[in-house]
């Protein structure tokens, strides 16, 4: 998928596919957030991809490289989501996107997982086991890397894998103890809850491999949705949901 | 609830508008933002020395721009950190091509929107440095923060990195005594009653009317202590211990304090706790140089005070006395 103009039409797909699965998921992001945050995820995220699905639309994009239309991406999220998530997801996108300097490959986008999994982690400050999206990102990231400088797998088959191990990781956030966040002040009463960062990095993930599905030669290898993750949340352990300034 | 507004949705931008208003020949709002810098921005040969955060602190951050104070201020929503971009353009503003220290509360939000708009200033070749306030002895890990809380003290340092960069000195220079000034300061708070944000219209937290609660964050997040209610002496002995306990003071330090309102809560009552806190002090064989009292970074129209102990020496003395001339804060030679 050399040409440019061909990635610049995948990106594309890929925003619109994303924005509308947050979209959909939306309610179920807030609720999981509910649980163990300040309740606004699914919203945050929606509407940051709402803006960016506005952004790209503008003509101002046509003829804009693979990594300009993804630091634009990245701008457009900081821009509108805020709070933490927006440097979270829209900054480390941003700064990420060098890395796809003229244009993806399996090379660079190897380089913009990693980018993107250091900004997360330099900016979060969070490690594996504090029930944050590091949990799922850590594992995408070793195994989209391992699959295609080791295992020398075509990127589609590395994306799926890499799908996989992110569903994975967000099934491991369950019985975490919260570290950081808005959730660690729950500590004992965040156990049993999935965390929404990881689940909506799990729907971004899932999409992109449906993209990539389309725009890259080769059969489809599994299907994106996998019916392990649950449509419901996972049943609470926490008494009483905490009312603000409750001890 | 009564309250003097219009549209929740308009209050941080009817309120920006306002300032601008009343300062219309210092204070500049970037068009499209919710940031606020002087007029004159950016000063030719100095240092930029911004902040921001979330609205509701008034008069953080705002108040402050002026002479010897801020460059800039980014005001995000109520209680809500403003957005990395806006922080961006209002570092871009204050820079003179001397670079520009942002003062950062520690807030989760607050802190990652300050680095990413470090980093994106930085593609764009601004130097930009960075310091973190944790003055609030309260709590270690919180509602919103890794670490301690941003609170009060954060005053001292727009006070004093502002006099610093007014004088000449070089980014460095400035973020390094930003840095001391953090590492000697030591505040906490109470509340007597909840704050109303305008979007909930009812308070956020219950506290009986035989209540008080200390070790409150500035955005009614819960403190560490509810008690039945102590008299103002009794507050400001607890406060007054608590700082003093986190700053290990040495018999004959000087000091500066600040006997911080949240909004609610009448001067003359500060005035009753200031006269407490002083004799605390003075029994503990420190010397106050400098007293202020007052609202000076407020948690909406919450009823309760905070004090603040910075630990002085002879640098951070004469850029704490040196003039300064803000909507908030003047000082004169």
């Amino acid at each position: 998928m050399a040409d440019a103009e061909i990635q610049r039409e995948a990106i594309l797909a890929a925003v619109d596919n994303v924005a509308a699965r947050i979209a959909e998921e939306k309610a179920y992001l807030t609720e999981l957030d509910s649980a163990i945050g300040d309740a606004d995820h699914g919203a945050n995220m929606d509407r940051g991809f709402r803006a960016v699905v506005e952004a790209v639309e503008d003509d101002d994009t046509d003829g804009m490289e693979a990594d300009e239309l993804v630091k634009l991406v990245g701008k457009t999220i900081i821009s509108n989501v805020g709070g933490a998530a927006g440097p979270l997801y829209g900054g480390s996108t941003m700064l990420a996107s060098k890395e796809l300097e003229g244009g993806i490959t399996a090379e660079t986008s190897v380089a913009f997982a990693e980018a993107y999994l250091q900004k997360v982690q330099d900016r979060g400050k969070a490690e594996i086991g504090a029930k944050t999206m590091v949990d799922a990102l850590v594992p995408v990231v070793h195994t989209y890397k391992k699959s295609i400088e080791q295992d020398d797998l075509p990127p589609l088959t590395a994306l799926s894998k890499a799908v996989d191990a992110c569903e994975r990781g967000v099934r491991y956030t369950v019985p975490l103890r919260a570290r950081k966040g808005r959730a660690s002040y729950l500590d004992w009463r965040s156990v049993g809850h999935q965390d929404p960062g990881a689940t909506s990095t799990l729907y971004i993930l899932e999409e992109l491999l449906e993209t990539a599905e389309e725009y890259l030669d080769g059969e489809v290898v599994r299907d994106a949705r996998s019916p392990d993750v649950p449509d419901e949340p996972p049943e609470e352990v926490a008494d009483e949901p905490l009312g603000e300034g409750d001890e | 609830m009564k309250k003097l507004i219009n549209d929740p949705e308009n209050y941080v931008d009817e309120m920006l508008d306002g300032m601008v208003a009343a300062h219309p020949d210092r204070l500049r709002r970037l068009d499209g933002t919710n940031v606020l810098v002087r007029a004159d921005a950016p000063i030719d040969g100095k240092v930029g020395v911004v902040s921001g955060g979330g609205s509701g602190h008034e008069p953080t951050h705002a108040g402050y721009i002026g002479d010897g104070m801020l460059d800039g201020a980014a005001a995000g929503e109520v209680f809500t950190s403003p957005t990395a971009d806006q922080l961006e353009e209002m570092v871009r503003a204050c820079d003179a091509g001397e670079g520009v220290l942002c003062v950062v509360k520690n807030y989760e939000g607050d802190v990652m929107n300050f680095e990413t708009a470090g980093e994106m200033a930085e593609i764009e070749d601004v130097e930009v440095a960075e310091v973190v306030v944790d003055d609030d002895v309260a709590v270690e890990d919180s509602l919103y923060t890794s670490g301690r809380r941003g609170v009060c003290g954060t005053i001292f340092v727009h006070k004093i990195a502002g006099a610093k960069a007014a004088e000449g000195a070089d980014l460095e220079e400035v973020r390094t005594v930003a840095e001391k000034v953090v590492d000697n300061v030591g505040t906490m708070g109470m509340a007597l009653t909840s704050c109303i944000t305008p979007e909930k219209g009812e308070p956020t937290f219950d506290l009986g009317d035989d209540e008080i609660e200390l070790g409150i964050g500035i955005h009614g997040e819960p403190g560490v202590k509810r008690t039945e209610v102590m008299s103002a002496d009794e507050v400001a002995d607890h406060l007054t211990e608590q700082v003093l306990d986190d700053l290990d003071l040495d018999d004959g330090d000087e000091v500066a304090t600040i006997v911080n309102g949240m909004g609610g809560t009448p001067l003359s009552e500060l005035y009753i706790v200031n006269r407490r806190v002083q004799k605390v002090l003075d029994d503990h064989g420190l010397d106050t140089w400098d007293a202020w009292v007052g609202d000076y970074m407020t948690s909406l129209d919450m009823m309760g005070c905070s004090v603040t102990v910075l630990r002085l020496d002879d640098e951070l003395k004469e850029l704490l006395g040196a003039p300064a001339d803000t909507p908030a804060l003047k000082q004169r030679d």
